[in-house]
């Protein structure tokens, strides 16, 4: 047994063929089915194709019965642990397409007739008159426009088509605001918050923003943490109250805004676990707070291991250590967690000095 | 002066009577007892708990001292890697969540111990329960009205819940998932899954931090707090799967493996058939 | 058989065309051919013929999902608030009352509470666009394992790309418009990935949020995205697909009475109809089954989006699997240079590799021309085995794929099989550009050694698994030929032409234009058909028929198979009187 090396051929294509070696025997000889030739069987293959267009209907009944009997809302029903209504709608609409789709796949195959036909193709291309005819035409309808003799006309005509196309360009701009500094702060900044939030804060008389917990916004006493505590928190503005209207000063939009950006975690560890010097000047006792969105494409982070001090995010899985500045040990983040000052205010709550240094979240050309 | 010169006689009459031996006995006993009484620790009162602490320690001694040594200070190894971790001080929420699940006494080492049958009875968790706290103050097993939603009214019960939920979100399902199936953390070690979990160790978890958890103290969350996360976690598992099966609860890789395998696997078999050559016989058509 | 037309007008004037019987029916179809042209257009594609394969089939399985989106999605329009104000729920789903959210997310809630069938549709319209995704994938793979995309299907094939990106685009659309945690969380992703592009990068991501991550503009935005501008540009794509296909009309396998020139298969009417129409009812079918029993995106459990919230396996559908794969395994590679920042971790990963992917997927039909210099049309399909170094590439590029998928599950597989997160991360960054040469050279030697076995029944016929032994005592198995039309199927195809250049230096020694790439190209051809087993010559088949026949003398006596019981009478005999004609 020998392999052929593959022909060769020079730059050209003409076809290098030798005879073929086995010629075409040409379509097999048609063989009928069972229900082509014996009415038992044909008759049985009606009677199997009508049952499935029975069980079709039957299913559709089912569907109409469960749409009326089985409820949802504020009671569901339920059939084993399963919600009723969408398993019985589901089934029973299954049952009814399926059922549909095979018989007609069954009728296909075992009633109509399985003669093959053969159909003659046409080359994709036009052919040489056709060819040549839409040549001339075009040249035709080139020389009638008049546009290969005056350049000045289609000049124009092209630099007016490209500058059309700018304009949707330009109507695009109103999209979104140009971003300005807003990614370098965060509502840990005072300097940055709207006239319902300062006004809030001359209620309260104080200095410090207080770090609060999330969900709840009670601010948080040294002693009330653990070793090894882990607490997921907000600065206390997005938990303020208007004293007068009893309305949130933050809401909506704007809360979700500030928190992608202000959300922190504290975690209490030993003293002497720290290691960096910035860490433990920032911190209060051992309690750190960084920030909770990651340095990679923003995702909260706080899957803290308490024995190693390694915060995991659970999306790509950087990992940052808590007690060297929130530097990265693993994972495609290239960013050290940002840190955020400690101190504790006159009524003993811990309290951020100021915002974050460096901007918080995803990497961007302007970071720097 | 007079009393004590006394002639002896008169006093040693009464001492050398019968019974003044025996009464002797008797003060000497009730004084010593009742000054013991009157100023030892009130625990020492009740004898059960003392002995219950001393089975502790029996028990300790034989399951646990090798790894966490013979008083709960903890064993390190010859290169300084901790072997056991001292049990000054985690309370007796941390041994009942510990042995009550089976975690410990743990088998082998390894990145993260995990759950296993539970080898001792409730008396004997008790009893070592019992022995650790007496090591050092620390958490306690908290009560059962701690975390249960008795007492509150439908709508309290409804905004418990609710509230449970969100902080659920914010501080748990990071590690543990939307439904409780539990995550991966590094190096092989894993947040178990939770769902199915007894309340009162998924409270004693939250205050005592295991293995590599967290704390989340009663300072960092209230008590109501961890009652309200257990009643969401409760409701999660009352609630009938609306949908159909949860195929394990883990988002959306499962989703796609089931939509390829059941899926796909199914549409190219439907598609098999439609184009599968059908019966053939060899009869011929009566008539053509 | 032909028509009597003898009734029909063959102009507009004058009466109408009468039908035999006068009938309603008749009428309607008159006054519509009137207007028309409908009688023309029946007997030019109703009889239209399409062969007849289980692999055909795999586009329809596209198609159909495609239109049961459209009418599970028509259905969820219906009760959808693409908005993302703030209310506080109060609905029936208690665990969330209270609990301040869009009006994107709370409709949503409604939509599986309180509709009847509301649940279902969601989760129909879920299921089936996965299946339409991972349906084009099959489609695709089976395209280009049987070098379906060649002359004259280029542009069918790039349509279908096209297909394919829309689709993966309209699925993240679709999914991120509940504005639950789960797809919240990939949005943000989305956001950092847009905002690592150089230059641009913070101006893109405000101009699509209408400000700030997350804003109140991207749910409408991706609303009017998914239901609107993507469905119409991929109903525009699918007709352009249908409609070059019917031109161009549907390959097919080679075989008896299968040429170039023809097709050979079964009419649109009745057969296809019934076969594709029932064909869309079961994939309706069992993409209801899988709505009705497999739960699909649970999103009351998920919660309304909140950036300081985020769940365990967090990952988004399986269709942008890889490049969550990719971001996951990518090193922490980024410049600080001159006051900017480039982010190579996520440039990389996010942009770069894509784009890349999606070049090779929609150049490859020219790049394989230009490799091979094959300008003919093809209508006959090839088998898998006969273009080994395609078939290769496809299994390495599958096995990228299936390791990046795989690595996008990294912390389910960690927790599945106990392993570390940690050594699955190196160990996908190391496999990626290991595997696939691996996987590469191993299907290329396979699909070689099953041409080689091809060859071997072509010129020595098939093992019977009767072992003779001859005179002189050695054995051998005894061969039958092929039947003539499995010989056909097996030689029906072109023999490969390695593109040669002349010569690189004309005769004065000047380098010919361009020679450096001509030689690349040379050199390519030659390895894209290198060890490939060409079809025998009708000399080789001659000269290995009279082998046979040569060594038949040693087999005489046999014109059909032994059946073993020659020797039942267990008397001695010579070989001449064995009676094995009676059998």
């Amino acid at each position: 047994m020998n392999d052929h090396l593959p022909e060769t051929t020079h730059g050209a294509q003409t076809p290098v063929g030798t005879q073929e070696p086995i010629p075409d025997p040409g379509l097999p000889e048609h063989e009928w089915r069972p229900t082509d030739v014996d009415p038992k069987a044909a008759r049985r293959a009606e009677r199997q194709v009508a049952g499935l267009f029975v069980l079709a209907i039957l299913g559709a009944i089912g569907f109409i019965a469960s749409y009326v009997i089985f409820k949802i809302g504020d009671t569901t029903d339920t059939i084993g642990n399963l919600g009723a209504s969408n398993l019985m709608l589901g089934l029973c609409l299954a049952v009814t397409l399926l059922a549909m789709g095979a018989g007609m796949i069954q009728w296909a195959r075992k009633l109509m007739s399985d003669h093959e036909i053969v159909e003659m193709r046409h080359p994709a291309a036009s052919s040489q008159e056709d060819r040549e005819a839409a040549v001339s035409i075009l040249q035709t309808g080139l020389e009638e426009s008049g546009l290969g003799r005056r350049p000045l006309i289609r000049n124009t005509l092209l630099a007016a088509g490209g500058v059309l196309g700018l304009l949707p360009i330009v109507m695009l701009r109103d999209l979104g605001p140009l971003p300005g500094d807003k990614l370098d702060h965060t509502v840990w900044d005072l300097d940055t918050w709207t006239p319902e939030m300062q006004a809030w804060w001359k209620t309260q008389n104080r200095t410090l923003q207080r770090v609060v917990r999330d969900v709840v916004g009670t601010p948080i006493k040294v002693t009330e943490l653990e070793i090894g505590d882990l607490v997921n928190a907000e600065p206390e503005v997005l938990f303020a109250v208007d004293p007068e209207t009893q309305q949130p000063v933050v809401e909506g939009t704007q809360l979700l805004v500030d928190k992608s950006k202000a959300a922190v975690i504290l975690n209490r560890m030993l003293p002497s676990d720290i290691v960096s010097e910035q860490t433990l000047n920032w911190s209060v006792d051992g309690i750190v707070c960084y920030s909770k969105i990651c340095t990679h494409v923003g995702c909260p982070i706080s899957l803290n291991e308490r024995t190693t001090h390694h915060l995991l995010c659970p999306c790509h899985q950087s990992t940052f250590d808590l007690t060297d500045s929130g530097k990265v040990l693993f994972g495609p983040a290239a960013r050290a967690l940002p840190q955020l000052q400690l101190t504790v205010d006159d009524e003993g709550y811990l309290a951020a000095v100021r915002d974050f240094t460096e901007p918080v979240g995803p990497s961007f050309w302007e970071r720097g | 002066m007079r009393l004590l010169n006394r002639p002896l006689g008169r006093l040693s009459r009464h001492r050398r009577g019968p019974v003044a031996g025996l009464l002797v006995v008797a003060l000497g006993l009730l004084l010593t007892g009742g000054l013991y009484a009157a100023f030892s620790p009130a625990s020492a009162r009740e004898d059960d708990s003392a002995t219950q602490i001393k089975q502790g320690h029996q028990l300790f001694l034989v399951g646990c001292s090798f790894c966490h040594g013979t008083n709960g200070q903890g064993v390190k190894t010859l290169d300084g890697n901790q072997l056991g971790p001292p049990l000054v001080g985690v309370g007796a929420a941390a041994v009942d969540f510990q042995v009550g699940t089976g975690r410990m006494p743990a088998v082998q080492p390894g990145p993260q111990i995990p759950q296993k049958e539970v080898v001792y009875t409730p008396d004997e968790i008790a009893a070592l329960a019992a022995y650790v706290a007496s090591l050092g103050p620390g958490p306690a097993i908290p009560n059962p009205s701690d975390y249960s939603l008795d007492g509150l009214t439908d709508e309290e019960r409804q905004q418990a819940i609710a509230r449970g939920g969100q902080i659920f979100l914010t501080n748990c399902t990071a590690c543990h998932n939307f439904e409780g199936s539990g995550g991966a953390m590094p190096r092989g070690g894993y947040a178990p899954k939770i769902r199915g979990v007894s309340a009162k160790y998924i409270f004693e978890a939250m205050l005592t931090g295991p293995q590599a958890m967290d704390n989340f103290s009663n300072g960092n969350l209230s008590v109501d707090e961890k009652r309200d996360i257990i009643a969401y976690l409760q409701s999660l598992q009352d609630n009938p799967d609306y949908g159909g099966f949860g195929m394990g609860g883990i988002g959306p890789v499962s989703e796609g493996l089931f939509a390829w395998l059941v899926g796909i696997g199914s549409l190219v078999g439907v598609a098999t058939w439609i184009a599968a050559h059908t019966a053939r016989t060899s009869k011929q058509k009566a008539e053509q | 058989m032909s028509l009597d037309t003898s009734k029909i007008a063959d102009t507009n004037r004058g009466t109408a065309a009468t039908a035999k019987k006068p009938n309603k029916a008749g009428a309607v179809a008159g006054w519509a051919d009137d207007r028309l042209k409908l009688g023309t257009l029946t007997k030019v594609f109703a009889r239209k013929v399409f062969p007849d394969h289980w692999s055909f089939m795999l586009g329809e399985i596209a198609l159909w999902s495609f239109i049961v989106l459209l009418l599970t999605g028509t259905f969820l329009t219906l009760w959808f608030t693409p908005s993302m104000s703030e209310s506080v729920y109060q609905g029936s789903y208690t665990q969330l009352r209270g609990v301040p959210m869009s009006d994107a997310y709370a409709s949503t809630l409604h939509i599986s509470f309180d509709v009847r069938g509301g649940l279902l549709m969601r989760q129909m319209h879920h299921w089936s666009a996965m299946l339409f995704i991972a349906a084009m994938f099959v489609h695709m793979m089976r395209t280009f394992v049987t070098g379906a995309f060649r002359k004259p299907r280029e542009l069918n094939w790039i349509i279908g790309s096209l297909l394919l990106l829309l689709g993966i685009l309209e699925g993240f659309a679709g999914y991120s418009l509940p504005d639950d945690l789960l797809s919240g969380t990939g949005l943000r992703i989305a956001d950092g990935l847009v905002k690592a592009t150089p230059v641009v990068g913070t101006y893109m991501s405000f101009f699509l949020f209408g400000g700030e991550f997350p804003g109140d503009l991207i749910i409408p935005r991706l609303y009017i995205l998914h239901v609107l501008l993507i469905p119409g540009l991929i109903l525009a794509l699918i007709g352009l697909h249908m409609l070059l296909l019917v031109f161009h009309k549907h390959t097919q396998w080679a075989g008896p009475g299968r040429t170039e020139q023809n097709v050979v298969g079964y009419p649109m009417l009745p057969v296809y109809m019934a076969k594709a129409g029932g064909f869309f009812f079961m994939v309706f079918g069992v993409t209801a089954l899988m709505g009705a029993v497999l739960s699909i995106n649970p999103i009351w459990k998920y919660g309304p989006y909140d950036p300081s919230k985020v769940t365990a396996g967090s990952q988004p559908d399986w269709y942008m699997g890889i490049a969550e794969g990719l971001l996951r395994i990518m090193p922490n590679w980024e410049t600080h240079i001159w006051g900017v920042t480039i982010s190579w971790n996520v440039m990389i990963p996010g942009q770069i590799i894509p784009f890349v992917l999606f070049g090779m997927i929609i150049g490859w039909p020219f790049l394989e021309q230009w490799v091979t210099g094959d300008k003919r049309e093809h209508h006959l399909l090839q088998r898998p085995r006969n273009a080994p170094t395609r078939t290769a590439f496809l299994a390495a590029m599958v096995t990228v794929y299936g390791l990046l998928w795989a690595a996008g599950g990294n912390d389910i597989l960690a927790t599945h099989f106990h392993w570390s997160l940690n050594s699955i991360t190196y160990f996908m960054r190391a496999a990626i550009f290991i595997v696939p040469p691996i996987v590469f050279y191993v299907t290329r030697r396979w699909c070689i050694g099953l041409q080689r076995g091809d060859n071997d029944l072509l010129l020595h016929g098939y093992e019977t698994g009767i072992i003779m032994r001859s005179v002189e005592g050695g054995y051998s198995e005894r061969h039958l030929p092929i039947n003539p039309d499995r010989a056909y199927t097996l030689t029906a195809r072109h023999r490969d032409q390695v593109h040669e250049i002349e010569s690189a230096v004309d005769e004065n020694g000047v380098a010919a234009p361009g020679s450096r790439i001509e030689r690349i190209r040379a050199k390519l051809s030659r390895g894209m058909f290198a060890d490939n087993v060409q079809k025998p010559t009708v000399e080789e088949l001659e000269e290995a028929r009279h082998h046979a026949e040569h060594t038949h003398e040693l087999e005489a006596g046999l014109d059909h198979p032994a059946s073993g019981h020659e020797f039942d009478d267990h008397a001695l005999r010579d070989a001449e009187d064995v009676p094995l004609r009676q059998h």
